[in-house]
């Protein structure tokens, strides 16, 4: 065991580092965005990994001394889960660039995209779509819409896991955002949440991965779906689909960039973080994918789709329009519930 | 007078020399299957039971918890202990690893376990009982000590008790969980029935072909053969979308079956994302698993002994029943479990293509593994499917013997 450990340690020697981050579209907008201009800058070599999320391999990596990822691209409520557990190093903020204009990182990040441990990079947001297509009448417009089978039949996709849904059942029953997750964090509310979801419970089908949703909107298996909004985009400006996302009830969410504890090239991988946290690096991303930038100075720099030419602005999730009825995930409230919900969600499922 | 037999039998076989030359032929072998199976399983089973890190992070607090009669408010040593050793858990960073693990025997610790480490670096002195009260009210309620408590055994059942559906109640006794929390069992026993039917699916649509196969000419077999091999040799996940294209509600199946009229369009079949599409699925993927020991049971079959028992008079079927099955058990023995040990352990197929009702164990141990990394509990749900596998590995050999498994 030692000897392998040795073996991929010494293959990642101080001239290059490992960068690991979800496959797909944002792992290869992430490459040309951050990691190949900071190896042509730098001369450290990035070599980048996929992963489908989830610890259990840095915890694997950590638990055993042998850390052989040293940035890593995680969603903010696993980077929360993650720094209580020590597995990854803490960031001191004061340290990352400024913006363009000088004003220090810490005032140029979106309030809540930095934490103990990680650097805010993306803002991305879980929507539901629908293929125009198939509505030649009446179109769905708000989150209640979505539960509404009378106005809008057909089945629905939905991801099968508590996240994200609880919430949507919430607001599509009426209740405002801001207080979303204090009703949730009730007995009442929570059966109340689980009580809209019942009202079409057997119209749904459940997805797994990102990819699933706009496949299934293309097949006509469902009529409209929830999905990663980056994904909606792709099918929309890439493959030509007919698709509208409805932004209303949109739940926001954060990933963050984190240094994984105990690596052995903790100076190289602070560099590639601060490298890749520039106005410039997260608006050269928001230029490949519709994902919105964790800093106020990069909102601006995002113009064109650099492959197709389409304004970016309409199709962020941080685009003033599209915020009138959005909702911030609050990870810290998953990072305490999410064991007990997964539980009954399964049990809800299984009946 | 008899003659005497020689006395003595020239030894054969090997000596010691050889035998030990012998071993070292198998030695990586084995090296190999310790370092990458017995020590990873191992480790596995003792996390089930063995969990130090509560222990480890909060001595004093679980020693002065020893003096609490359970009800009511423990001592103020107590509070004492848990607010110095809490702020050292937090210097130390293992504050997360102590939440979590109080987290899931109480939702909402973690973040009283967090907070409490931040908050108390601004109190320098007691009374602890109040300042950690103001903190978070949840340190005035005895369900935070009692959960405490149950996280600082350090050899535990928690873990089978979470697994088999029960908890442990705050006066140590055991219960059922409450109803929309049972979980674990229904999934077992769902895994059971689905990987027994997959089994007998399997071994229906498998014993015509490996019989097909093994009878017919070589150049048609070997054909027959390539058939069953190259969606052996396919991707598992290209296999799986695929059915999901022939399945769905818009697919080919469906599509074919509205074409000809035998369903409407507003009648399409639900076939994937439930039951039927793990079901179809998963049959597929293992039914090469089926067929293979099969086919090089019934090879060793002579043709010779149909004909014989036709010869004296026996129906075919008669033939087939007293005389071809028998001998073609030792292979539907290897494939039937080989299936069924393999069917209970999967889980990309079913995560793809099985909707809410398809969903099985393994999910759930993939679950704990990677999202909410409670290892133990994953590990106590792998040692009972491994249990489970056990048994009926054992009832096996006690029905049929493991001597005439064969794999050909």
């Amino acid at each position: 065991m030692a000897l392998l450990a040795t073996c991929f340690a010494g293959q990642a020697a101080a001239q290059s580092i490992t960068a690991v981050s979800y496959g797909g579209s944002y792992q290869k907008a992430s490459t040309e965005a951050w990691y190949e201009p900071f190896a042509a800058a730098t001369g450290i070599r990035v070599d980048v990994e996929d992963f489908n999320g989830g610890l259990a391999q840095i915890r694997a990596q950590v638990e055993v001394g042998n850390v052989y990822w040293d940035v890593v691209d995680l969603n903010a409520s696993d980077v929360t889960l993650a720094c209580d557990e020590g597995l990854l190093e803490y960031v001191d903020a004061a340290a990352l660039p400024p913006a363009p204009d000088g004003t220090p990182a810490e005032e140029d990040f979106i309030s809540g995209t930095l934490s103990d441990c990680g650097v805010g990079n993306v803002v991305w947001s879980t929507i539901y779509a629908y293929d125009a297509n198939r509505f030649p009448g009446a179109r769905p417009e708000t989150i209640a819409d979505f539960f509404d089978l009378e106005k809008f039949p057909g089945r629905r996709g939905m991801r099968r896991v508590p996240m994200a849904n609880l919430e949507f059942a919430l607001l599509a029953d009426g209740v405002p955002a801001e207080d979303v997750y204090a009703v949730l964090s009730t007995p009442e509310g929570l059966g109340r949440a689980f009580d809209k979801l019942d009202t079409i419970k057997d119209q749904v089908v459940w997805w797994e991965a990102g990819a699933q949703p706009p496949q299934m909107l293309a097949d006509g298996e469902v009529v409209m779906s929830t999905a990663y909004n980056g994904r909606i985009f792709n099918a929309q400006v890439l493959e030509g689909q007919s698709f509208v996302i409805v932004w209303d009830g949109q739940l926001l969410d954060i990933n963050q960039l984190a240094i994984v504890a105990g690596t052995p090239r903790l100076d190289e991988a602070m560099r590639l973080v601060s490298f890749a946290s520039t106005a410039d690096a997260l608006a050269d991303l928001g230029r490949r994918i519709s994902y919105g930038p964790a800093r106020e100075s990069a909102g601006p720099l995002i113009t064109t789709h650099l492959e197709t030419g389409v304004e970016m602005g309409p199709h962020l999730p941080t685009h003033p329009p599209n915020m009138a009825r959005a909702l911030r995930r609050d990870w810290t409230w998953w990072v305490d519930n999410q064991d007990e919900l997964n539980e009954r969600f399964s049990a809800w499922l299984a009946r | 007078m008899t003659a005497r037999r020689r006395g003595r039998v020239a030894k054969v076989g090997p000596g010691r020399r050889d035998r030990l030359r012998a071993m070292g032929l198998v030695l990586p072998l084995l090296i190999f299957l310790g370092v990458t199976f017995l020590a990873p399983l191992g480790t596995m089973l003792v996390r089930s039971v063995y969990d130090p890190v509560v222990a480890d992070a909060l001595p004093a607090t679980l020693t002065a918890l020893r003096d609490w009669d359970g009800e009511g408010l423990p001592a103020e040593a107590a509070y004492e202990a848990a607010a110095r050793e809490i702020g050292a858990a937090r210097e130390a960073r293992t504050l997360g690893q102590v939440a979590s693990r109080a987290n899931r025997l109480q939702s909402g610790l973690r973040g009283v376990f967090t907070r409490t480490g931040r908050d108390l670096r601004e109190v320098a002195e007691g009374p602890w009982r109040e300042a950690m009260a103001a903190i978070d009210s949840a340190w005035v309620e005895p369900g935070t000590w009692h959960a405490i408590r149950a996280a600082g055994e350090r050899i535990t059942a928690r873990h089978y008790l979470n697994a088999l559906d029960m908890q442990r109640l705050a006066d140590g006794s055991v219960a059922r969980q409450p109803e929309e929390r049972r979980i674990y069992l229904p999934l077992l026993w769902r895994t059971l029935l689905v990987s027994l039917a997959i089994t007998v699916f399997c071994l229906i649509l498998g014993y015509p072909i490996a019989h097909l196969i093994a009878h017919a000419r070589p150049r048609r077999a070997g054909l027959l053969l390539a058939l069953v091999l190259v969606p052996f040799w396919t991707s598992l996940l290209v296999r799986t979308t695929s059915w999901i294209v022939l399945l769905q509600t818009q697919g080919v199946v469906n599509d074919l079956l509205v074409a000809i009229g035998l369903v409407g369009d507003d009648g399409r079949l639900s076939m994937v994302y439930n039951m039927t599409g793990t079901l179809v699925a998963m049959t597929h993927v293992l039914l090469p698993f089926m067929v293979l020991p099969l086919y090089s049971v019934m090879r060793s079959i002579p043709p010779l002994h149909m004909r014989a028992a036709a010869s004296m008079g026996a129906t075919p079927a008669q033939a087939f029943r007293r005389v071809y099955w028998p001998q073609t058990l030792p292979g539907v023995g290897a494939g039937s479990l080989l299936v069924f040990i393999l069917a209970i352990g999967y889980y990309i197929t079913p995560a793809l293509v099985g909707g809410s009702s398809g969903q099985l164990i393994s999910n759930m141990v993939a679950y704990h593994m990677q999202t909410s990394l409670n290892w133990g509990l994953a590990a106590a749900l792998g040692a009972l499917l491994l249990v489970g596998v056990l048994v009926l590995y054992l009832l096996y050999d006690r029905l049929v013997g493991v001597e005439r498994m064969s794999l050909g």
